[in-house]
């Protein structure tokens, strides 16, 4: 009797399910994962308002998934969760799912991969990410102005390319306008730790900082950075919120426009794998409304903006000197290459520390 | 109010077998109410997380998947609870012993000399590592109980922070993938450093045999050899234990070892298995979910068998659950703890009779 | 090294130390009382969460200090349900209210993210707080600092010099003496238990309402392993708490100071300072006095009433 109404039951709620995925056949599904917990204002969030965009962007005609905190050295089973889901689009949004994308790619060929950070792509992984640098520099060009101390602070995460060419970009922003700047940085060694995060600020502040930039993710910097009356600037998204008086603008991660390309794509049939190392110009990475900067500052880092935008001004454009002093390679003769940028492991001139290994 | 306890005269295996499953039950029903409480089906949530995974060839290849490190890392630690020595810090021995092992997966990468001698030896290598690295890493805290006194609950706890923090120094360092961009990751294993696969999919791979080879030895260890006995005796009357001359200096060095070398094999066979390569984390909490395993299965390798089994259908059932229902990844955590309590509630039950007074609590 | 800076480093050393102190108090007496509470964590971030939650919602930081130790209570009232009421395993109860209190706080806090607030005022005193070198860091701490002291004075004097404390300590360390004593120990273990999630759930809402004034699920990182490790670090002894949270708050603190001094060394072995200093400190502790000194003899042993 039991087992009679346990088996009907089964029968009524699989029924529903297939009723409810016929009625969703005309939807594409696009999945996400992410690294983080939605809520955690930095990273993880800004794909969440990309895919959020995106869905309010194509209505009816996209039905998005996702799933939060996929710890990346057990990621294959979500994502091939979604790929058996009906999913025909899934974007990963780390790095380290790159292998997995990958292997589950395989078993999938029907199904679109775009995997976020990586450099490995296949017939159907594309690769993205976007020229955070640019941002970086003229922020590091607000920095020059803004400091009195001439000592900048920055709360770094982990000694990855990105990261490095971050700071790089951003002491040279600053040398542009203020040749005697320094920078000192802190590796937190993580990429969100809002206690270890704001205790790096502090020590930053105490050893001279007056302006804090930070390439982790949480809120926490700037409002240690507003505690202390200083300024400072918010990262991946808008977070003056947080630090109404300190925060002078953010780098935004601004995957909206990215995401509602790609998946117009699939819905059209014309994906194709590639790698997008999207910047300002294409809308990728944006300045929140700069607020607690005098107004000259204000229009040179919007002229500065527009000509990285127009591609007039390039952050890495030659020569750029290392820490000994001579000029790095430079094989066109106007800037860094992509390549360089994305496997830059060693500091500008300017810099008085070393890359940790 | 207070609650008092009864010694039941004799344990039934009616009442054995049945606690665990009335327990699973009551802990369905209570999280079925959290789900009511999110707005969202409890039916619905139920077939996503418990019935769909078993229903299909994939999902249950993942469940073994994710079970084997689990059930490896129990079983040890079974060894060490059983004689009430509180190993904490298996998570560091996984790391380490992921560690030892995927060293020589990456020093024996792509060599010519293969072709010469061959690579068949590689990886029996590196399962054996694994084990090593795992051991002597919890030799550390058994050592300095043994010797000083020292807590092996705060020691191996502190040095489950030392792994990761290594971990991570190697892999962005000299372990580094020359050819990899700069970023944290290790080379790619060779496929002759990598555990072979079972069924198609590339997915159930052969760690998963190990860990019922490891649950079956720990069960026949347990239930009928001398040192299987020494260990439940220490636990359960250690002062009788030391009336029949075991040493239980011997024995907390042995079973550490043996845990430790239990959760450093679950970390090679990750590492082999799953992953393929080194990366700055190579394990999602196993050594803290192991623990729970250990404790649902009660303290049984047969017992740990089926609750790491259990224990990874939450897991998978969750990230079904986020899919089809938007259910929060904590709700997951949420309900495992939920069902570890009402596991342990029932324990309780089948030992003795509760029964409440009204009256002072003494 | 300026006055200034020297200040401002120390100050960091005792806000960081803050919750580990708060959090680590409550579960020494927790442990006097022979209870081992492996739950911490999930008990600090219950506090963290609700602490928030009911700050933001009333606009006053003391009924946000008051929300969290009361949600901290409530998950150490479970934890003594399952461990005093059903003499269940104590180091399982304490990992299950761990794993429930994490996924519980994130359910309940899922509807506080992406808000702040302000943090607390801090406490100044004309004419003392503008001492040199010492000013501020002794008169000019935010309330919670205060507290998590007088704390630590209060449950000494407790414990030594109190009859229900020493009544407490007895039951740590011999449960049955001390129940055909007559001491109440469950009751006694109950309340002890309350007491550490109550201490616990403070130090969470610490960290939501005063050290980084908003919430984000996962925020304690930790640190509640960390104060179960500092209550045997420092013997069970209240003052010496103090100077275990203190040493492991300055390590954590300064590897960051010497890195923004471009000392040079890797970040990894610097933040891994504090854990091997925890290490080496308890070696020295133990070898130093007899064999596992001080713990409460009969800690983590379930108390059943014999018939």
């Amino acid at each position: 009797m039991k087992k009679t109404a346990f088996k009907l039951v089964l029968a009524s709620a699989v029924a529903l399910a297939v009723c409810s995925a016929a009625f969703a056949a005309e939807k594409l599904k696009v999945g996400f994962v992410y690294v983080g917990p939605v809520g955690d204002f930095g990273y993880s969030y800004q794909h969440d308002q990309g895919r959020l965009a995106m869905q309010k962007a194509l209505g009816d005609k996209v039905e998005t998934t996702f799933i939060e905190n996929v710890p990346e050295t057990d990621s294959d089973r979500s994502i091939e969760q979604l790929a058996r889901s009906g999913h025909k689009l899934i974007f990963t949004t780390s790095f380290g799912y790159m292998e997995p994308t990958l292997r589950v790619a395989k078993k999938f060929p029907g199904v679109k991969f775009e995997h976020a950070t990586g450099y490995k792509r296949s017939e159907n992984v594309a690769t993205y990410t976007a020229k955070f640098h640019e941002g970086r520099y003229v922020i590091g060009q607000i920095a020059g102005k803004m400091t009195k101390t001439n000592t900048l602070g920055y709360v770094a995460s982990f000694p990855i390319p990105e990261v490095v060419a971050g700071i790089n970009a951003f002491i040279l922003g600053a040398q542009s306008v203020n040749p005697a700047v320094k920078v000192k940085i802190i590796w937190a060694n993580t990429w969100f730790d809002p206690g270890k995060e704001a205790d790096a600020a502090k020590a930053l502040l105490a050893q001279g900082a007056d302006i804090i930039t930070q390439h982790t993710d949480s809120a926490a910097p700037l409002q240690e950075t507003e505690k202390a009356g200083k300024l400072g600037f918010g990262q991946a998204s808008d977070q003056a919120r947080f630090a109404p008086k300190a925060q002078m603008t953010s780098i935004v991660d601004d995957w909206s426009s990215y995401y509602i390309e790609r998946t117009k794509a699939v819905l059209n049939g014309t994906w194709k794998s590639k790698d997008t190392f999207g910047g300002m110009d294409v809308d990728m990475v944006h300045l929140a409304p700069y607020a607690n900067i005098p107004d000259d500052v204000k229009k040179m880092a919007e002229e500065t903006a527009a000509a990285i935008k127009a591609k007039k001004l390039h952050p890495f454009k030659c020569p750029v000197l290392g820490q000994d002093g001579k000029p790095v390679e430079c094989k066109d003769g106007k800037a860094l290459t992509d390549k360089q940028i994305t496997s830059m492991n060693w500091y500008v001139k300017g810099i008085d520390d070393t890359v940790p290994k | 109010m207070r609650i008092d306890l009864e010694p039941r005269p004799e344990r039934t295996l009616a009442l054995d077998i049945g606690a665990p499953v009335i327990a699973l039950a009551v802990a369905i029903i209570f999280g079925g109410l959290v789900i009511w409480m999110l707005g969202k089906s409890p039916a619905l949530a139920f077939e996503v997380y418990f019935i769909t995974p078993l229903t299909e060839s994939w999902s249950l290849q993942e469940l073994m998947v994710k079970a084997c490190p689990l059930v490896l890392i129990a079983v040890g630690l079974s060894f060490c609870y059983r004689a009430n020595l509180w190993n904490i810090g298996a998570e560091g021995q996984f790391i380490m012993g992921g560690l030892l092992g995927g060293w020589l997966a990456i020093i024996t990468h792509d060599e010519a000399w293969q072709d010469l001698i061959g690579g068949w030896w590689i990886l029996p290598a590196m399962l054996v590592l694994g084990a090593i690295g795992g051991a002597l890493y919890a030799l550390i805290p058994a050592l300095l109980r043994v010797w000083l006194g020292a807590s092996e609950i705060l020691t191996s706890l502190m040095l489950v922070y030392v792994a990761e923090l290594g971990l991570d120094w190697l892999v962005r360092g000299p372990l580094k993938d020359p050819n990899g961009f700069n970023f944290p990751q290790s080379v790619v294993f060779d496929d002759i450093a990598r555990l072979p696969f079972l069924a198609e999919g590339e997915r159930l791979h052969a760690g998963v045999l190990l860990a019922l080879i490891v649950a079956l030895v720990g069960a026949f260890v347990f239930a009928r050899s001398i040192f299987g006995f020494e260990v439940r005796l220490i636990g359960e009357a250690p002062r009788a234990a030391r009336f029949a001359g075991f040493d239980d200096r011997k024995l907390t060095l042995a079973v550490f070892a043996i845990s430790g070398a239990l959760a450093g094999l679950a970390g090679i066979c990750e590492v082999a298995g799953q992953i393929g390569q080194l990366t700055p984390k190579i394990s999602p909490g196993y050594g803290f979910t192991a623990i729970i395993v250990a404790f649902l299965g009660r303290l049984s390798p047969i017992g740990i068998l089926v609750a790491a089994l259990v224990l990874a259908l939450t897991y998978i059932g969750g990230e079904a659950a986020q899919v089809e229902l938007s259910l929060p990844s904590d709700m997951t955590r949420a309900f495992q703890g939920i069902l570890l309590m009402c596991v342990l509630v029932a324990d309780t039950a089948t030992r003795y009779r509760i029964r409440l007074r009204f009256g002072a609590l003494a | 090294m300026t006055s200034e800076m020297f200040q401002l480093i120390l100050m960091t050393v005792v806000t960081a130390a803050t919750p580990l102190i708060l959090a680590a108090i409550g579960e020494l007496v927790t442990e006097r009382a022979g209870v081992l509470n492996l739950g911490v964590e999930g008990m600090m971030i219950m506090g963290a969460a609700m602490g928030f939650a009911g700050a933001y919602a009333s606009g006053s930081t003391l009924i946000g200090a008051l929300c969290g130790i009361v949600a901290g209570a409530f998950m150490a009232a479970l934890f003594g349900l399952l461990t005093i009421g059903f003499a269940i395993n104590q180091v399982a109860s304490g990992l299950a209210l761990t794993i429930f209190g994490i996924g519980l706080s994130g359910l309940l806090g899922a509807g506080f993210v992406g808000l702040k607030r302000d943090p607390p005022a801090h406490l100044h005193v004309p004419g003392l707080s503008d001492l040199p070198y010492l000013g501020k860091l002794v008169f000019s701490e935010d309330l919670f600092v205060y507290v998590a002291f007088g704390l630590v004075a209060g449950v000494a004097w407790f414990l030594t010099r109190s009859r229900p404390g020493l009544a407490l300590r007895a039951i740590g360390d011999n449960h049955q003496s001390a129940h055909a004593l007559g001491l109440p120990v469950r009751r006694t273990r109950f309340l002890a238990t309350l007491f550490g999630g109550g201490c616990a759930g403070l130090a969470g809402a610490y960290l939501t309402l005063a050290y980084t004034p908003f919430w984000s699920p996962g925020m304690t990182a930790g640190r509640g392993w960390i104060a179960l490790a500092l209550v045997v670090f420092a013997s069970w002894k209240p003052w010496r708490l103090v100077l275990g949270a203190l040493l492991f708050g300055g390590a954590t603190v300064l590897q960051l100071h010497a890195q923004a001094a471009s000392l040079g060394l890797p970040g990894q072995l610097l933040s891994a300072v504090p854990y091997l200093a925890t290490i080496v400190a308890l070696l020295l502790l133990s070898s130093g006095a007899r064999k596992n000194a001080a713990a409460p003899a009969a800690l983590g042993q379930a108390f059943i009433a014999p018939r």
